[in-house]
């Protein structure tokens, strides 16, 4: 079945081929990439990958609550800033955390990483708590996501985003036992690579959402 | 306890969907018993149903493409005799099963038959083109198949336990509200996207990252095949899409769950938000499918020409245009909605733009042709049929883009026949080329060659008689999804398209013999070089099928078309392949469960969720977080292949090599 046939490529002019360094490349090997990446840097380029997919889907939901609340800002509630700025504060240091954290990992310390491990987690515990008081409240004052288009963007938008933490910290909690368990085994060590890039996006969709839906308000 | 869920469910009094749903049903039992009699059930589960193999993975997914083809294509069957039964009469399909059936239609074909085909392709073609072991996350790659697997069993159970969407295959509100859609026809269908759409994304950010991340020594960007570079367009344009479909079904899935009001008429919901959203991830989806066919085309067009393709540089930039403006054009699929002058104007001016560079491509093969030697098989077949075919695909397409001529299109048949030319013209006939000739590659025979082309003129022609009178019918009035029709002046075009999905029938039945003829004939057909076609990328360099570890040594890529430019090397000098390299021990990922267990728990979820089950949707997520968990937990995640094994499997490859390069000199 073989069609190997000894009529060699007719194109002299090779017209969109490298005509520069045709002659040159014949021999040089390994140009341009020196072969598959190693395992560290796949893995953490690919949760890159990942959460720049995670950013497109927070943005059409960001799209979707400026659309409805653009056509009906009337419907706006009353926030409690304060609170709000206590959830920023709270996420802005557990982020903080678990760089520290990464930095003990590095070091190997197994009880500084577990210690800053969960002072992260219990800074985002605080966050959804009040998240949490902030819904109940707008619910309790009729303005729950069934109760128009604008609550129904921001339930969405900011839920999203608690549901995220939610997942994280279900994330967190498993790999502080696998850390226990197992140690840090450089498998373990790149999912902990992972975790802090989710942890710091979060914060970085969160800067958008204290931006955009708490403070545009004030805007003239 | 149960939900919504009662024995109401089953459609008892509807023959239709019973009795196929009893034929399908049987024919699983007998696959299922015939398998454990025969001893194949521990084969299965270790070799293929667990397996993290990209090449298992890309077969399993294009054999789930085959199987909802045939699905998809008995709803199309369906539909074009309801129509020639329906002239002053109605038809042999009550209106309410009619809606369930286009709609079911067109979402099999394109999530569950296209894009299964594609990634299924790009699984197994990428990691061999690219000259390395696998992608760079295996058992991610199994979860992908499987959540696609899932869906697709989602929506196959809606045939007996419920009913499917009645909205179309986008289901736009207010209608697919729970106002208006009160079954759970929509849940079916958005729950099983929600599933199968979260495994396309993995599957992208996996593809993605191989791509950038993972060549063979050498291989820089301007030398990668240029299947490769579509497949990385492609798999982009699913990261940067695909959340947004997510996002939209979710908000969807609120609005009907929880009383949201996204979409609804009051309280501020605005449906048409929906058609926006839902067409920023549509319009990137059919470049998503078109993209990767493209790269077929490429390969397939440069191989059987005996040329190195005409304009790599200009493809490579054309294909990347293609990926950014794909992004740019989504309003022209509804003009209609009346989004003022100017705006329908500028999506007007970027769609006839996005034309170009498609043009570009079609030169390019075009050029390739020229001054070669073609050699008329299968896939170079399908490649010529789909150049023709796409070509007046693609200017009735510029036509619309036309905002007044659109207005008068919109929704018509002309636009049916306009869609359907491009995708099956140019994604089927793509996938279909891309099937034919990577066959031998993945099996290690090649499929028979007079079938193929019967198959391919069926098919060909079908097309035609099929489509053709629908743009005419669009011309003469007739909207699409129509029941039934009292117009006698469109009555012998609907019948002439009857005729084609006869042909098309016929065609698939040729492809189904095509493939039995080919495993009797397997000792005949069988391709003992690995490189039947006399290949000039990669992944003709290995033996067919390729071991495990896909290439004993990575392959030194020293130009473009690295292995042309290997077999000139050796042809030359008569007897390269003599100098054995040393041979050293393969880590190769070990197979896992994590995969099918998490889309078992995914399918109880959706099912759960669709008939609001909520303790059962409960368990379905503890069991994935479970499968996570164990995974996760696994001490050993490799396992090595010893040099004596691997020295074993090369050397035979070589030696045929050899001798035929023997042959060739004397």
């Amino acid at each position: 079945m073989s069609m190997v046939s000894s009529f060699s490529p007719v194109d002299p002019n090779r017209i969109g081929h490298d005509n520069r360094v045709a002659a040159a490349e014949a021999e040089v090997s390994g140009r341009g990439a020196g072969g598959p990446a190693p395992k560290y840097i796949v893995v953490s380029y690919g949760f890159w990958i990942f959460l720049l997919s995670d950013i497109v889907m927070f943005s059409t939901f960001f799209a979707a609550f400026q659309v409805l609340a653009g056509q009906s800002p009337e419907m706006a509630p009353r926030f409690d800033l304060n609170d709000v700025a206590i959830e920023t504060g709270c996420l802005l240091v557990s982020s903080f955390l678990c760089g520290v954290a990464a930095l003990c990992a590095r070091r190997r310390n197994l009880m500084t990483t577990e210690f800053f491990l969960l002072l992260t987690g219990l800074f985002g515990a605080g966050f959804l708590l009040l998240e949490l008081k902030e819904f109940s409240s707008l619910v309790a004052q009729h303005m729950g996501p069934a109760d128009g288009a604008y609550y129904s963007g921001f339930f969405a938008l900011v839920g999203c985003h608690g549901l995220h933490v939610t997942v994280g910290l279900l994330w967190l909690g498993t790999m502080m036992a696998q850390i226990w368990a197992k140690g840090f085994r450089l498998d373990i060590l790149r999912r902990l690579v992972c975790f802090s890039l989710f942890w710091h996006a979060l914060d970085i969709v969160w800067v958008g959402i204290f931006s955009f839906v708490y403070l545009m308000r004030f805007a003239p | 306890m149960f939900g919504r869920l009662t024995w109401q469910a089953i459609p008892w009094s509807e023959p239709v969907p019973l009795i196929a749903a009893g034929v399908v049903g049987l024919f699983l039992l007998a696959v299922i018993s015939w398998v454990f009699v025969k001893g194949y059930a521990p084969y299965l589960w270790r070799e293929w149903i667990t397996s993290v193999d990209h090449k298992r993975i890309g077969v399993m997914y294009c054999l789930l493409a085959l199987v909802m083809l045939l699905r998809g294509f008995s709803d199309a069957a369906m539909m074009r005799s309801q129509q020639a039964l329906a002239f002053h009469g109605p038809g042999y399909l009550p209106p309410d099963h009619y809606d369930q059936i286009f709609s079911a239609h067109g979402t099999i074909m394109i999530f569950f038959v296209a894009m299964p085909f594609v990634i299924g392709l790009m699984n197994f073609v990428v990691p061999l083109q690219l000259g390395v072991r696998d992608v760079a996350f295996p058992t991610l790659n199994s979860v992908s198949f499987w959540l696609a697997a899932s869906g697709a069993l989602l929506v196959n159970v809606s045939l007996v336990v419920g009913e499917f969407a009645r909205t179309g295959w986008l289901p736009y509100p207010p209608l697919s509200e729970l106002q208006y859609s009160p079954g759970v026809g929509v849940d079916y269908y958005l729950w099983s996207l929600q599933i199968s759409g979260a495994g396309t994304l993995l599957s992208g950010v996996n593809l993605v990252t191989t791509i950038l991340k993972m060549r063979a020594p050498g291989l820089s960007y301007t030398r990668m095949p240029v299947f490769c570079w579509t497949a990385l367009a492609s798999n982009l344009l699913i990261v940067a899409a695909f959340p947004i479909l997510t996002a939209v079904t979710a908000m969807l899935l609120l609005d009907r769950y929880l009383g949201f009001h996204f979409f609804t008429n009051e309280l501020g919901g605005n449906p048409m938000m929906f058609v926006n959203l839902i067409w920023a991830w549509g319009h990137p989806e059919v470049y998503i499918l078109i993209l990767p066919a493209f790269g077929v085309f490429s390969e397939v067009i440069a191989t059987f020409s005996r040329k190195p393709l005409f304009g790599y540089r200009s493809m490579v930039a054309a294909t990347m245009a293609i990926c950014v403006l794909s992004f740019m054009v989504w309003l022209h699929h509804f003009f209609t909605m009346g989004a003022g002058a100017d705006v329908n104007g500028f999506f007007g001016i970027m769609t006839m733009i996005i034309a170009v560079p498609t043009g570009v491509k079609v030169y390019n093969w075009l050029f390739t042709m020229y001054g070669g030697k073609v050699h008329f098989s299968t896939p170079m077949l399908w490649s010529i049929g789909f150049m023709v075919t796409f070509v007046i695909g693609g200017m009735t397409g510029v036509l619309m883009a036309i905002p007044p001529a659109d207005f008068v299109l919109h929704n018509s048949l002309f636009l049916i026949a306009h869609f359907h030319n491009v995708i099956i013209g140019g994604v089927l006939f793509g996938a279909f080329a891309g099937y034919t000739y990577w066959f031998p590659k993945a099996f290690g025979f090649q499929l028979d060659e007079r079938w193929g082309k019967c198959a391919f003129w069926l098919w060909f022609l079908g097309f035609y008689t099929a489509f053709m009178p629908l743009y005419v019918l669009g011309l003469l009035g007739m909207t699409r999804r129509m029941q039934h029709f009292d117009r006698p002046e469109w009555y012998p075009w609907v019948l002439v398209a009857g005729a084609g999905a006869v042909l098309i029938t016929l065609g698939i039945c040729a492809q189904v013999i095509q493939l039995a003829v080919s495993i009797r004939n397997r000792a005949l057909l069988a391709d003992l070089t690995g490189d039947p076609w006399d290949g000039r990328t990669l992944e003709w360099a290995t033996a067919s099928p390729p071991p495990a570890f896909n290439f004993a040594v990575l392959p030194n890529v020293t130009g473009e078309e690295p292995y042309w430019g290997m077999k000139e090397r050796a042809r030359a000098l008569a007897h390269l392949l003599t100098t054995e390299p040393s041979y050293e021990a393969i880590s190769v990922p070990r197979n896992s469960p994590t995969g099918v267990v998490t889309a078992f728990f995914g399918v109880f979820l959706g099912f759960a969720m669709i008939w609001r089950i909520y303790w059962l949707a409960g368990l379905g997520f503890v069991g994935i977080y479970a499968a996570f968990v164990v995974f996760a937990w696994r001490d050993r995640s490799e396992e090595e292949i010893s040099a004596a094994e691997v020295a074993r499997l090369d050397r035979s490859n070589r030696m045929m090599r050899s001798s035929v390069l023997a042959e060739e000199a004397s």
